[in-house]
């Protein structure tokens, strides 16, 4: 008993110890993290308008102006092509594997995130209607 | 040309096999008064895109090479051709020369409209070399046609912005791009246009095809041309104008005042309504029953290629879709506008595809 209190109270201490608070942000956090984000849709940007992702100079834009009909916010949902319930990156790597003739992207390749992160931005405010048709 | 019956026309498409695509039953409409009627077929956005070497881009060959093995099977034969424009995707000399040659198989005589993506490396230049000149007039049957160059731009940023031509052409090529610049007709063609009306009669039926849509639609991705209502505005003395316009890559049709506006599908593929990109407004006719979405597991879904009958002066577009049913937009003397003949009312429609 006395050895659980002992192991208590350092882990208390622990946690309120200065400099360790993990839900206060400062502005320069927040501004920070902001740019960082913004940077990754800016990278997606230019990736949709990028003949070099796939292999026959297709690029994404030519057919989702801003990123227009990818209804991220559908997602994940049943592709019936696919006969399962899909996210949406592997969506992106339907169409980057054929009309961009492409190689299919790492969920988590940084290019994959970065379109992503763009189409969800283009898509902004929309209600989130995952599974819908 | 002789009086066409349904039978016979079976029996010109039969042979080569494509009757499911071909929309039969319309060419009999156009043909109801012999000699008064005429058809021409349409064929837009072929988009050919040069990858090296002597590859370009499969799915945009494809949908050329279809377009045009369809229309070449067409029985009556259409008068002639119409191009929409957008013949390549970077406006090069190979993208033309491989698109014309397609275009080479075509049977009967072909029209150019000039594109942004054909216009923009070269000003036009070689486009001219193969097709001719960039506006022009022709009369056909008692129907006044005329071709517009609606793709040119302010000189500031054609002839001074960009370091090079690649690069001017690149940015007109991004449909989103905020470094494009609106389309126009400027004012050495309309005062040309001002001139070639003149001496038409107000009761002649004028057909006029643009790249650009001669209305505003989305200046966000050019659905645009700047000088759009002075353009309406010379052809607002006729009794009965339409216009044809390509560039926009889906189904859209709308009636000002006097004028009849008809676009043409791409042979490439199709562009969302821009109603569908969520941070922003658009103007999109309200006439417009949309096409369906497209089903991205088939490549030639909403692309397509039209086939127009032009009777009494009056023009109905029957667009061959090639993964779901031919729709036809055609001028309704009654409601004095274009409508679609089988959807325009909502209870008619048939539900948007809702798998994909
Ligand atoms: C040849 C034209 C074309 C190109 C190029 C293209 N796509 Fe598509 N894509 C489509 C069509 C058509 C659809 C179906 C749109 C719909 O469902 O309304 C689609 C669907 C999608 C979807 C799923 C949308 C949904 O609701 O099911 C995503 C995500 C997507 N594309 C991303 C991309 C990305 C990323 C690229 C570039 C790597 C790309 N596309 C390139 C034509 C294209
Ligand atoms: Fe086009
Ligand atoms: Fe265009």
């Amino acid at each position: 008993m006395r050895a659980i209190t002992l192991v208590l109270t350092l882990a208390v201490t622990a946690i309120a110890s200065p400099g360790l608070h993990a839900d206060e942000f400062t502005p320069e956090d927040l501004a920070r993290w902001q740019a960082q984000f913004e940077g990754v849709v800016a990278e997606g940007r230019a990736l949709w308008g990028d003949g070099k992702l796939g292999r026959n100079g297709v690029a994404c834009g030519q057919c989702h102006p801003n990123a227009a009909n990818t209804h991220p916010e559908t997602y994940p949902k049943f592709q019936k092509q696919l006969g399962r319930v899909a996210s949406l990156w592997e969506m992106i790597n339907w169409c980057l594997r054929n009309p961009l003739e492409g190689e299919p992207l790492a969920a988590d390749d940084p290019k994959m995130v970065a379109l992503l992160a763009y189409a969800t931005w283009e898509r902004r405010g929309v209600k989130l209607e995952p599974g819908k048709h | 040309m002789s009086r066409q019956t349904r039978r016979s026309f079976l029996q010109g498409a039969g042979t080569a096999g494509a009757i499911a695509t071909l929309p039969l039953s319309l060419v009999e409409v156009a043909f109801a008064k012999p000699g008064q009627n005429f058809t021409f077929a349409y064929i837009s956005d072929s988009h050919i895109q040069h990858v090296e070497g002597s590859k370009f881009v499969r799915n945009w060959d494809r949908g050329l090479i279809r377009a045009v093995a369809e229309a070449n099977l067409l029985q009556p034969r259409p008068d002639f051709v119409m191009y929409g424009g957008d013949l390549a995707q970077l406006g090069t000399k190979a993208e033309l020369d491989h698109g014309a040659d397609m275009l080479g198989s075509l049977r009967g005589k072909v029209h150019h409209v000039m594109g942004e993506h054909d216009y923009y490396l070269d000003l036009g230049e070689y486009w001219s070399k193969l097709f001719g000149p960039q506006w022009y007039s022709f009369d056909h049957k008692g129907v006044h046609f005329v071709v517009l160059n609606s793709i040119l731009t302010y000189d500031e940023w054609t002839y001074e912005r960009w370091p090079s031509a690649e690069q001017r052409m690149l940015e007109m090529a991004g449909l989103d791009n905020p470094n494009g610049s609106p389309f126009m007709v400027g004012d050495r063609q309309r005062a040309w246009l001002a001139k070639d009306l003149a001496k038409v009669a107000k009761s002649t039926p004028v057909v006029v095809f643009s790249h650009s849509p001669l209305q505003k639609i989305y200046k966000g991705w050019n659905f645009w041309t700047e000088d759009a209502e002075q353009v309406q505005q010379l052809l607002a003395p006729f009794d009965k104008v339409t216009v044809f316009y390509g560039h926009v890559h889906q189904i859209q049709y709308n009636q000002i005042g006097n004028i009849s506006f008809t676009s043409a599908m791409a042979t490439a593929w199709p562009w969302p309504y821009p109603e569908t990109y969520a941070q922003a407004e658009s103007h999109l006719p309200k006439l417009t029953v949309h096409m369906n979405r497209a089903d991205p597991f088939f490549e030639r879904d909403a692309t397509g290629w039209q086939f127009i009958d032009v009777h009494t002066g009056r023009a109905a577009t029957h667009y061959n879709l090639y993964n779901n049913k031919v729709r036809t937009v055609a001028f309704d003397a009654a409601s004095g506008r274009p409508e679609d003949t089988a959807y325009q009312a909502p209870g008619a429609r048939i539900a948007p595809q809702s798998h994909f």
